[in-house]
């Protein structure tokens, strides 16, 4: 195995995780609607780690709704409020495309970032008070960290804005990205909606987790057995719901000590890369981005061939998105916060996680400046 | 050595990864993103990107997805929509060859450290006595495709490898169902890739730009009829024109779009005695030497046309003028033209055909 640096595309799992739900891939098989005892046991499993989750993320376990994923929970906000209330969205142009592609399905508004990613609050503001009676915005979406440049919204100004201007909106936060750096407790009291993934913070791939407050309603995407309290159907994912649980609760109590030690880490990781390279940009101030998240742009390079020659040394890292053939694109994250195409070409996103050790910090140092120098020749 | 591999997703690129494997090279495969708008037949879209990738699974080496879709925009897709307001009928695929295969892919490749650059096209690249580097035809005359490849130059021969140059197309999907590669029996890509079997070229072209109404007159001047694209017309065309039939076959002899007129005439009026070339490449810069003293060649003027015979006259070091040694059927300006040695057996240059000069026309 290489160097990995790529925790926000996917964190390996909590062996903690693997332990606690490897019984339920194994004999403890029923299905937890069923009557039975054996189903009974299934469900009581599923109602601890509901509360559990609750208490990791500071709202009730009548408000926490297992998914899919994070793209399922940022689908059924968005889709689910609108079908729901009719009206519109309203998002920033930084969004994962999750979010943003939902917007511009249901023909919302964009509203602009800043030149670190995060929302343009006087642009927010700017929308909401123009909306009019006819195409009221029934939901707002703003994501609590860039998944790209890991910057961190102000989301208690965001939620300010937002009960001021449109207190009949609903407020989504993609918070995806925020779940590993950011007591989740200081966000969840301040939206309506909430979306997170499992595979972000350590439990397995194909698991989410939302928030629905109560006495907020969405139209449910997924219509069926009436799971989740109508709000998701279909058979509970018995084994993932145990370790997304068991993986929030080992990252929220780890987390500060977490935060300390992966920020020496990306600090390090960064002055050493700058040290060694002219023409490189750090493109978010360390104090408004998450600890995981290192970004840098590289002057004179494309990041594809960067990336090539990091893979060829075993340091694995990652760019902007990649579209469904497995290309590139460029990032729409670099353009709305106006990055010029000659700094964004040679993007480069390093994203340590609870995994990350000196010896990784050291060997990636050593590839990125050897591939940048090989580059610039 | 260490190969980067342009892997398309048909059968002749995954043979020719399988062939640099065989032969004992280092092989990564690569597929570029070209086009990301709607097309259903060409290359690279993202079934053909999953093809290539699943056989180089299968061949257990990298690949690897290049994004070039904006240069492909701008080398290919852009100077093809402008060709047609300029009356010209241009060959994206020769485009795409120019510029992307062997220019920004092999550029990219030399950065990353590669020692070659190979893709799947039927040609073969041989060294002659005197230590020249060759572009000869593939082994297999019907799939040869030395002409659309016609522009690499020494520094870019000695860069490129075409595994399956040697072989048949027959051979090259025996030898995937030999290795069980899952592209052995796919169709070949016959169409231009960004453009879709539902819309055609007009719909492409009309999404892009205004088409001109234009008059079709005949040789002598008179009104002929009307159409309502003159950049969907190319010369030698017979159809669409909306004329009437009876009489002798009409064909489209001239295209005046300055002054938004089709010229018709009969097929006679077609043939001229040279043509013009101009952006000429050189396979070796000695050729044009040698073509001074002998200058019989022959000449390709599509992909699978036939070689005619001709002698070249040099205009300057980046045009020439053939003179064609029976009377031929006008070139449509934009096409490429190749020339080939006496024995028609490599290529010696290749340009972009003229309109028509004072001088070219039948005298």
């Amino acid at each position: 195995m290489g160097t990995y640096l790529d925790h926000a595309a996917s964190t390996p799992m909590r062996a903690e995780a693997i332990e606690a739900m490897t019984p339920y891939l194994d004999h403890m098989y029923a299905n937890p609607s069923g009557s039975h005892r054996f189903a009974r046991e299934a469900r009581k499993a599923i109602d601890e780690a509901r509360d559990l989750v609750a208490a990791t993320l500071g709202c009730n376990p009548g408000e926490v709704v297992f998914t899919s994923g994070g793209t399922e929970g940022d689908n059924a906000a968005i889709l689910g409020a609108v079908r729901r209330l009719g009206g519109t969205a309203v998002c920033p142009a930084a969004e994962h495309h999750a979010v943003l592609h939902c917007v511009e399905h249901v023909g919302g508004v964009i509203v602009r970032v800043n030149n670190v990613g995060t929302v343009d609050l006087e642009d927010l503001q700017r929308v909401l008070e123009e909306a009019t009676e006819e195409q009221p915005i029934t939901v707002v979406s703003v994501m609590a960290v860039n998944n790209e440049v890991g910057s961190i919204t102000p989301m208690r100004e965001v939620a300010r804005i937002v009960r001021k201007y449109a207190p009949q909106a609903l407020l989504h936060t993609d918070a995806v990205q925020a779940a590993c750096w950011v007591d989740m407790r200081e966000i969840t009291p301040l939206v309506d909606v909430l979306a997170l993934s499992a595979h972000k913070f350590g439990g397995p791939k194909g698991m989410g987790v939302m928030v629905i407050k109560a006495g907020k309603h969405l139209e449910p995407l997924i219509l069926g057995g009436g799971q989740e309290r109508d709000r998701r159907s279909g058979t509970h994912n018995v084994a993932g719901i145990i370790a997304t649980a068991k993986a929030l609760e080992v990252t929220d109590a780890t987390r500060q000590e977490e935060i300390v030690r992966v920020r020496q880490l990306r600090d390090r990781l960064v002055d050493e890369i700058t040290q060694a390279l002219d023409g490189v940009l750090e493109t978010v101030p360390r104090e408004q981005r998450v600890p995981g998240v290192a970004h840098v742009c590289f002057s004179g390079l494309e990041n594809e061939a960067l990336l090539f020659l990091l893979d060829q040394a075993d340091v694995y890292a990652s760019a902007a998105s990649a579209c469904a053939s497995g290309a590139m694109e460029p990032s729409h994250v670099l353009e709305a916060m106006g990055i010029e195409r000659s700094w964004s070409n040679g993007a480069l996103r390093l994203s340590l996680g609870h995994t990350t050790t000196e010896h990784d910090i050291d060997t990636a140092v050593a590839a990125i400046v050897s591939a940048v120098n090989q580059l610039r020749r | 050595m260490k190969v980067l591999v342009a892997m398309s997703g048909g059968v002749d690129s995954s043979v020719a990864a399988a062939e640099l494997q065989a032969a004992g090279h280092e092989v990564v495969g690569v597929t570029m993103r070209l086009w990301g708008g709607e097309s259903d037949t060409g290359c690279c879209s993202v079934s053909d990107v999953d093809d290539a990738r699943r056989v180089a699974q299968q061949l257990g080496i990298d690949h690897l997805v290049f994004n070039f879709s904006d240069d492909f925009n701008e080398h290919v897709v852009a100077p093809y929509v402008q060709a047609h307001v300029d009356g010209l009928t241009p060959n994206p695929c020769i485009e795409c060859n120019r510029h992307l295969k062997f220019d920004r892919l092999s550029e990219r490749a030399r950065l990353l450290g590669f020692d070659a650059v190979a893709t799947g096209h039927h040609a073969r690249i041989e060294r002659d006595d005197e230590g020249v580097m060759r572009l000869a035809r593939g082994a297999d005359d019907a799939k040869d495709q030395s002409y659309v490849v016609h522009m690499l130059d020494q520094a870019e021969l000695a860069y490129t490898m075409f595994p399956v140059g040697h072989l048949t197309k027959a051979q090259v999907r025996e030898r995937a169902i030999e290795l069980g590669l899952r592209t052995a029996t796919k169709p070949d890509s016959q169409d231009v890739c960004f453009i879709s079997k539902t819309g055609g070229r007009e719909t492409f072209l009309g999404n892009r730009i205004p088409f001109r109404k234009a008059v079709v007159v005949n040789e002598d001047g008179t009104p002929a009829g009307k159409i309502d694209a003159l950049e969907l017309v190319t010369i030698g065309q017979r159809k669409g024109l909306g004329i009437p039939g009876g009489g002798p076959k009409q064909y489209v002899v001239e295209v005046d779009t300055p002054n938004a007129r089709v010229v018709i005439g009969e097929e006679g009026s077609l043939y001229r005695q040279s043509v013009d070339v101009d952006q000429v490449i050189w396979s070796d810069a000695g050729d044009a030497e040698r073509l001074k003293v002998t200058n019989d060649v022959l000449v390709q003027s599509s992909a699978h046309g036939a070689a005619i015979p001709a002698t070249v006259e040099i205009l300057t070091p980046r045009s020439l003028r053939i003179h064609w040694s029976e009377p031929q059927r006008r070139i449509a300006p934009g096409q490429s033209i190749v020339l080939y040695n006496t024995i028609n057996s490599f290529v010696l240059a290749g340009g972009i055909a003229c309109p028509d000069s004072a001088k070219a026309s039948l005298q």
